[in-house]
């Protein structure tokens, strides 16, 4: 019963979508809860490793679904899980944004617009420390977590360029066997 | 603006962004292409944080749709995700031997650690970016210890914060 699999992946996949406030990493335990616990789709080994292979990816965090998708059933679970993880909050957001264009100057949304500014800067703030207590700690980590920081509060380039300094010298330190 | 321009500008952003994707969304939308500045992306931004679904995204289905309408949105979210998914799949088939290899765990280390430092850092930009208000800074402020300190969830959060802040907006004008 692949069929059967595959519609069960979008289905869940398509539920998490709408709990996923704040992002994926949000809706992680609500995932784990249901595919480990429930469904038995993986153990919890399978899962913390399907994640941590995900994060060594670039882009969004949302895509470890679809790793979990190829991971239960090949191409056609990724593509399954894809939709299902995106679709539900993506047409949300698509009619979020023609709500708002039919709105235009509408003093609610300007002010709304103006609401939201400090939140985004102070959930983005959050995530790195989250991120900075979620990695290994460590002499070297924390100076490259402060250096990174001040390199792209201070400095016009790219942000690539921290993450390559940082894991360039994250190799030296442990060729040298500081790490 | 082109759906070309929106899955290309995207797509970049995608392959990039490594170790989460704000930092690379900020300096890709707001100083490469110049989409927004950095009001507008932050306002945008907290939108997509306050709706469900991956804030980036959410981000690229509304901005596409802002500039190109739904085919826009469609351009933007698979130029996003294209190279990620290439690249999750490749990672995934060769894991077991990648992820042993001492300098590759060095390299993941050194990147994770830069990861959480990029994100500060462009949250202390984007602060100093936009006009300064007393308020903004509190009410960032309290997001943050909301979220990285007390481990609220994020629906409770927004709950108590969007409409203090809606209620001040007014209020600072």
């Amino acid at each position: 019963m692949k069929d059967d699999l595959l519609l069960q992946i979008f289905l869940r996949f398509a539920g998490i979508s709408l709990l996923a406030v704040g992002g994926a990493t949000a809706a992680l335990p609500e995932a784990q809860r249901q595919m480990v616990g429930e469904l038995h789709w993986l153990t919890g080994a399978e899962f913390a490793e399907t994640f941590a292979i995900a994060q060594t990816s670039p882009g969004p965090n949302v895509i470890v679904f679809s790793l979990f998708g190829w991971r239960l059933a090949g191409l056609a679970g990724l593509l399954a899980a894809t939709l299902g993880i995106m679709g539900p909050s993506s047409l949300l957001a698509f009619a979020a944004a023609r709500t708002m264009r039919r709105a235009g100057e509408a003093p609610w949304l300007a002010r709304l617009k103006k609401a939201l500014i400090p939140l985004a800067i102070g959930l983005m703030a959050a995530n790195g420390y989250v991120l900075a207590r979620g990695a290994d700690s460590g002499l070297i980590a924390t100076f490259i977590t402060l250096a990174a920081a001040a390199f792209v509060a201070l400095s016009p380039r790219s942000p690539l360029w921290a993450m390559a300094a940082a894991a360039a010298l994250a190799v030296v330190a442990s060729r040298l066997g500081l790490l | 603006m082109t759906r070309r321009e929106l899955f290309l500008g995207f797509f970049k952003l995608g392959a990039l962004a490594f170790g989460g994707t704000g930092p690379i969304s900020r300096a890709i939308i707001v100083d490469d292409r110049r989409w927004l500045d950095d009001a507008e992306f932050a306002s945008l931004l907290g939108l997509c944080q306050a709706l469900p679904g991956a804030n980036t995204c959410n981000l690229a289905v509304m901005l596409g749709d802002r500039f190109c309408g739904a085919a826009g949105a469609a351009a933007a979210l698979a130029g996003l995700l294209a190279a990620p998914l290439a690249f999750l799949v490749a990672v995934a088939s060769l894991f077991t031997t990648f992820s042993t290899l001492p300098d590759v765990r060095a390299a993941l280390y050194g990147a994770t650690a830069a990861a959480a430092g990029l994100a500060i850092g462009t949250a202390l930009k984007m602060t100093a970016r936009i006009p300064f208000e007393p308020l903004v800074v509190l009410l960032a402020v309290a997001a943050f210890v909301g979220s990285a300190l007390l481990r609220l969830p994020l629906p409770l959060i927004l709950a108590v914060l969007v409409p203090t802040s809606f209620v001040f907006a007014r209020a600072r004008r």
